[in-house]
């Protein structure tokens, strides 16, 4: 197994390419040493991308954010830009393990490694964030739901690695929420998690909404249905368990050592409801 | 394969050593460089025992490959007392007695010496959330959570 | 209400091992390496139930670095002998199977094979190379599934022990016991008010931070030195000669710092296997496990599944209490169905008691202890139960509890009879406690429990040494898990009149120090406390004849005092007091070295009772409890070291919350443990908790010259029931299966909204 720092992506891109299948990158390394340990991934190369400048910086760009796929969350956590505009991603982000963990771990690599219950990729669906993809065909944008495939697979091509996250301008009298359900309070997988963010307008209505989920499904999901229940109502109760059933429907889970499928499936409509007053709140402000 | 050379900086002490691409940052620290303060408890990032600090952030050393250590700034429990003078948080922590069998001990004090960094009057849950990477079976937490608000209120005072 | 005349004992001292342990400097298992050391590794089964047809090493053996492979073949076998191992009974025969399985399989991550390699990578290689050849029997997990007529079978050879009704075919229940008191008909007919129910338990882990390590260095004159993270060397050398047909004087066994036991750290796992390895290799070899391991391979505690049923008539008065408890031992017997059903209702003075246990075998790791090795099982079913009782009767769930309390007198239904004890005082403490007394938040509920360990003596040796300065190393062999080294030093500082930072405590390893029983039972500050008072009154008694022969009189007319030999009185001469230091620095002159000693069988352990109230609020929606309060309440006989002895409470209550709420093994259909790692088995976290408030009673031991009674079993032995009262209480669901974890709290709650509507 080798280990490389290139500073360029067109290394990077490269050292990938000629790995043929066995390279894997390492941003934080949160998911990829436990997987190293527990020998289910065995790569012949590692592509360490921190060194790549453009993968380690926030810029502002078209009033949104450009962060950089190996920004760590803790870094993330600490942008006033960011924290400001689109607090229930940085909430997400900020869920994903320990204190520890946040001085390394990345949504980059969070959105890459492609489990079903990341925490940031539902916020970042509801964001309706984008992804920078560098490769041997040069650079194309992805929605973020569009990058897992299935459980630990991407739709990412041989040699290509995400360069940033591209968090939009938000909207005036807009505002986003992340919930998870865990058993302990951190430290834990999410159940489900869900991210919802809102524009209201001056009446209260809200006028555009994105709700995505996480862990009830192989992939994250932007749920649609639940964006068209919540559009146009006041998040009145009627409006809040249309869009909580719609989330349930959505929801497609498997009994696993961390939840059931009948409490994966209620807890989505319950964090539906919740996460959509604290988004409203925030719009509001 | 031929072993990764790093020179890299712990605990102000510049330090090269060679090391397997998979042997990670805690390997190296135990098993080559004899700093065996940074425990190993689970080996997967949910313990804490192994909290080192690398260019001003916590990390778990055993989910950073010694390999990345290259040119960065590592500390450990190993430079926290300075000479003969203890931190104030490990002279809290005996004086309140915030340890029982001490094999935590190394990884929650390194964790809440940066956050006293950052944050010099913390709150009770902003300790508390702060910590919860860092497993205690021992103590409930109790002790541990009050020296870490004495020795901030301590710092404060003088 | 202890005896405030003590100088040192009850007063908080740094303790002496605090600034290697802040620094990184203490060395725990893991820490220890030997130069020229190998790596060895341990395969396991993934099977949870199979023949071992065969095992073939050959190619492991062929791989260059690899230099030594072993197996159950490598080992002596053994017969059916009882042997004491920590708080329960231990068969060789099985404990050696335990170590490495012989015949067959019996739990996922059993091991099968062991290696010794030049490097990690090698071993690890190594052990992909050893073939086994299994033949997959059905498993059984749980233990009504073990119980039921058509169970795979573990042993063919076991037979139910104590049950003259059972048949002579091979069964998984390796014994039956029963205490009965009084007249149990006659408590029913007399019961105006009855109460039952049925509840499970999960095994949980004692979650201990530091993974078992060991490292073996034997020589080839048959020596070998053993430095293991254990709670008890003596007990190690003792199964180690055992098991590999030794005699304990080839064993010396050095101690590590230990990083957490909590009586998981009483048995052997690895020490055998890196002796044997060891000896095979020619070199030392070091084995440590990995997380996954420690989960897989070692002992969690037992569970329990139990019928309760409690009669009382309508003033309170709980006349009638039947309970049967199948206790779970894991793969081979020996659960502490014992302890559980003694410990079921010493907390109460019951006229007609009828108390059955099962030890029930199936294929899980063998249990090991955790603190109060059955008690707190028991506890969950019986301290629901009193609490449906409270709520049939309407009366305050602490009231209750004191009507029926045991005191002085109380005879137990399980023999002995209660003399000094602290159950009622424990109790009112409870009531009065600031805690009790505010009044609860709306939307929570408040729960109460009381708990019962009986804390234990047996054998402990202790030396005091006093250098030629005045100062004194304090030697003992009792594992300091947890500040038991500052508790010892502190009553020899107050038997000796010195400073307590002149004394130098330490573990010594099982050639420097006579036998130690290991650290558990809650013995240590009571017991090997009890020598360390016996050694430094030896020396005691060798300075007062010191001084007594500088000053020619008899050594009855020195007394010792302050620190200081002093004349008993005027009439022995006028003589200034000699000093400790003063003694020590004419020692040559006066007969040479002082030194104590003692060895002793500690009698008259105190039983510890402790009280828990918790105050909880439910998610309704989402089924998370959430502690909101908390307050222990205990009576530890005389509190040496209140830091510490507040450290055993609230550690072991937040073991028991972790126990209540979220701590499970998760087991896929193939009968292989799924949560092997703290990500998935949830202990608790720092911020999943509030303060805990511990509240000290004080009702000394007469048999200890401290009054020392033990404290660190009773504080789990609460909280599950305590819990499941209080989320009674906030939401009007009895829960009866641990862990109340959010997605069944969350169904139970669904249902109970189902029940309610069909009901109106």
């Amino acid at each position: 197994m080798r280990y490389v720092a290139p500073s360029t992506l067109e290394e990077a891109s490269a050292f990938l390419l000629e790995a043929n299948g066995t390279g894997r990158v390492l941003a934080g390394g949160t998911d990829l040493l436990v997987q190293l340990r527990a020998g289910v991934t065995t790569p012949g190369i590692i592509v360490d991308v921190k060194h790549i400048e453009e993968l380690m910086t926030i810029q502002d760009e078209d009033g949104g954010f450009r962060v950089g796929a190996a920004v760590c969350g803790q870094e993330l956590g600490e942008h006033p830009g960011v924290t400001t505009a689109w607090p229930g991603v940085v909430e997400a982000v900020e869920l994903i393990g320990s204190t520890q963990v946040q001085g390394r771990a990345t949504a980059g690599g969070n959105l890459c490694n492609a489990s079903p219950a990341a925490d940031s990729v539902p916020a970042m669906i509801a964001a309706g964030a984008t992804v920078a993809v560098y490769g041997p065909n040069g650079r194309r944008e992805l929605a973020v739901e569009d990058v897992p495939a299935r459980p630990g697979k991407t739709n990412l091509e041989p040699g290509e690695l995400i360069t940033s996250i591209k968090l939009p301008a938000r909207p005036a009298g807009s505002g986003d929420a992340y919930l998870r359900m865990t058993p302990r309070t951190e430290m834990d997988i999410a159940i489900v998690g869900l991210g919802v963010a809102l524009t209201m307008d001056a009446s209260g209505t809200v006028s555009a909404a994105r709700v995505g989920l996480g862990a009830v499904a192989p992939t994250a999901l932007h749920v649609a249905d639940a964006d068209a229940a919540l559009i146009g109502s006041k998040l009145d109760d009627e409006a809040l368990e249309r869009a909580a059933e719609a989330c349930r429907q959505a929801c497609n889970p498997i009994n696993d050592k961390r939840g059931t499928v009948e409490y994966r499936t209620k807890i989505a409509g319950v964090l539906m409801k919740r996460a959509a007053k604290i988004a409203a709140e925030r719009a509001g402000s | 394969m031929a072993k990764n050379h790093v020179t890299t900086t712990i605990n102000n002490e510049p330090v090269e050593f060679l090391c397997d691409t998979h042997e990670t940052m805690l390997d190296v620290l135990r098993n080559d460089l004899g700093l065996t303060g940074s425990k190993e408890g689970c080996g997967s990032g949910d313990c804490g025992a192994c909290t080192i600090m690398v260019d001003g952030r916590l990390a778990c050393a055993c989910l950073m490959l010694g390999a990345e250590a290259e040119g960065r700034t590592i500390e450990t429990i190993e430079g926290m007392a300075s000479g003969e003078e203890l931190h104030p948080l490990q002279k809290k922590f005996v004086d309140e007695a915030a340890l029982q069998c001490g094999i935590c001990t190394p990884g929650v004090l390194v964790a809440a010496k940066a956050l006293l960094e950052r944050n010099p009057d913390p709150t009770e849950t902003e300790v508390r959330y702060w910590l919860a990477g860092n497993l205690c079976r021992c103590t409930g937490y109790d002790k541990i959570i009050r020296a870490v608000m004495d020795t901030a209120a301590e710092m404060r005072a003088n | 209400m202890g005896n405030q005349s003590y100088k040192w004992v009850g007063t908080r001292q740094p303790r002496p091992d605090g600034a290697d342990k802040v620094t990184g400097r203490a060395r725990f298992g893991a820490d220890f390496d030997m130069p020229g050391q190998l790596v060895g590794k341990v395969l396991r089964s993934p099977h949870a139930h199979a023949n071992i047809r065969s095992i073939d090493t050959s190619k492991a053996k062929a791989l260059r670095g690899v230099k030594a492979v072993i197996t159950a073949a490598d080992l002596p076998d053994m017969p059916d002998e009882m042997a004491p191992a920590g708080e329960v009974m231990v068969n060789l025969r099985d404990v050696t199977r335990n170590v490495m399985a012989r015949e067959k399989a019996l739990y996922d991550g059993h091991a099968v094979a062991a290696v010794a390699a030049t490097s990690e990578a090698i071993a690890r290689e190594a052990l992909d190379l050893i073939e086994v050849d299994y033949e997959v029997l059905p498993h059984v997990i749980d233990v009504d599934g073990a119980v039921a007529a058509d169970a795979p079978i573990l042993h063919d050879h076991l037979r139910t022990d104590g049950d003259e009704n059972a048949a002579d075919t091979p069964t998984n229940v390796a014994k039956r016991i029963e205490f009965l008191k009084g007249d149990l008909d006659a408590g029913w007919a007399e019961a105006e008010v009855v109460v039952e129910g049925s509840f499970t338990t999960k095994p949980v882990h004692q979650g201990y931070i530091e993974p078992h390590a060991a490292v073996a260095s034997a020589t080839e004159d048959g020596q070998v030195q053993l430095w293991c993270s254990t709670q008890g060397q003596f007990n190690v050398r003792g199964y180690c000669a055992k098991l590999l047909d030794m005699q304990t004087s080839q064993i010396r066994v050095t101690p590590s710092e230990i990083g957490g036991g909590f009586g998981g750290k009483t048995v052997v796992y690895l020490e055998p296997l890196a002796i044997k390895l060891s000896q095979m290799a020619g070199k030392p070899v070091k084995l440590v496990m990995s997380r996954e391991e420690v989960f897989r391979g070692s002992g969690p505690t037992s569970a329990g599944s139990m019928d309760v049923k409690l009669g009382a008539t309508k003033d309170g008065r709980i006349v009638a209490a039947d309970f049967t408890v199948r206790m779970q031992a894991g793969a081979f017997p020996g659960s502490p169905v014992g302890p559980a059903c003694m410990c079921s209702f010493a907390c109460y003075d019951i006229a007609n008691v009828k108390v059955v246990g099962f030890d029930v075998v199936s294929n899980r790791p063998k249990v090991a202890a955790y603190r109060a090795p059955g008690s707190p099982v028991a506890a969950w079913g019986i301290e629901s139960a009193i609490n449906m009782l409270a709520e049939e009767l309407g009366m305050d769930q602490i009231d209750l509890r004191l009507k029926n309390a045991a005191r002085e007198g109380t005879k137990t239904h399980y023999g002995p009879t209660f003399k000094d004890i602290g159950m009622i005082a424990t109790l009112e403490a409870a009531k009065n406690s600031p805690h009790y007394q505010t009044p609860l938040k709306a939307s929570q509920g408040r729960g109460v429990a009381v708990g019962f360990w009986f804390n234990i003596g047996m054998d402990s040796s202790a030396a005091c040494h006093i250098g030629e300065d005045g100062t004194v190393t304090l030697i003992s062999g009792s594992p300091d898990i947890g500040g038991s080294r500052a508790s010892l030093a502190l009553m020899a500082a107050e038997e000796l009149g010195i400073d307590y930072h002149k004394i130098r405590p330490i573990v010594a390893d099982t050639a420097s120090i006579g036998f130690n029983f290991l650290t558990g039972g809650s013995r240590v500050t009571f017991a090997t406390g009890m020598a360390v008072v016996q050694a430094v009154r030896d020396a005691i008694d060798e300075m007062r004849a010191r001084a007594a022969k500088l000053w020619e009189v008899d050594v009855e007319a020195v007394i010792w005092e302050d620190g200081c030999a002093k004349p008993a009185g005027s009439n022995v001469g006028d003589f200034d007091p000699m000093t400790l230091a003063e003694i020590a620095a004419s020692a040559g002159k006066t007969g040479g070295p002082i030194n104590g000693h003692a060895q002793l069988n500690a009698q008259g352990a105190g039983p510890g009772f402790g009280a828990q109230i918790y105050d909880v609020s439910v998610d309704a929606d989402t089924g998370h409890t959430t502690v909101e309060r908390c307050t222990v309440v205990q009576d530890v006989g005389t509190a040496i070291h209140p830091d510490y002895v507040e450290g055993q409470l609230q550690g072991g209550v937040v073991q028991g919350i972790g126990w209540a709420l979220n701590e499970e093994y998760i087991y896929n259909d193939k009968g292989q443990l799924e949560n092997t790692g703290f990500l998935d088995y949830r202990m608790p976290v720092a911020s999943d908790l509030p303060m805990i408030e511990p509240i000290i009673v004080e009702v000394p031991n007469p048999s200890h010259p401290y009054g020392v009674r033990g404290v660190g079993e009773v504080p789990i032995v609460p909280p599950m029931a305590a819990i499941g009262n209080a989320i009674a209480e906030a939401t009007g669901v009895r829960m009866t299966d641990l862990p109340m974890s959010p997605p069944k709290l969350s169904a139970a709650l669904d249902a109970a909204k189902v029940r309610d509507a069909a009901d109106d």
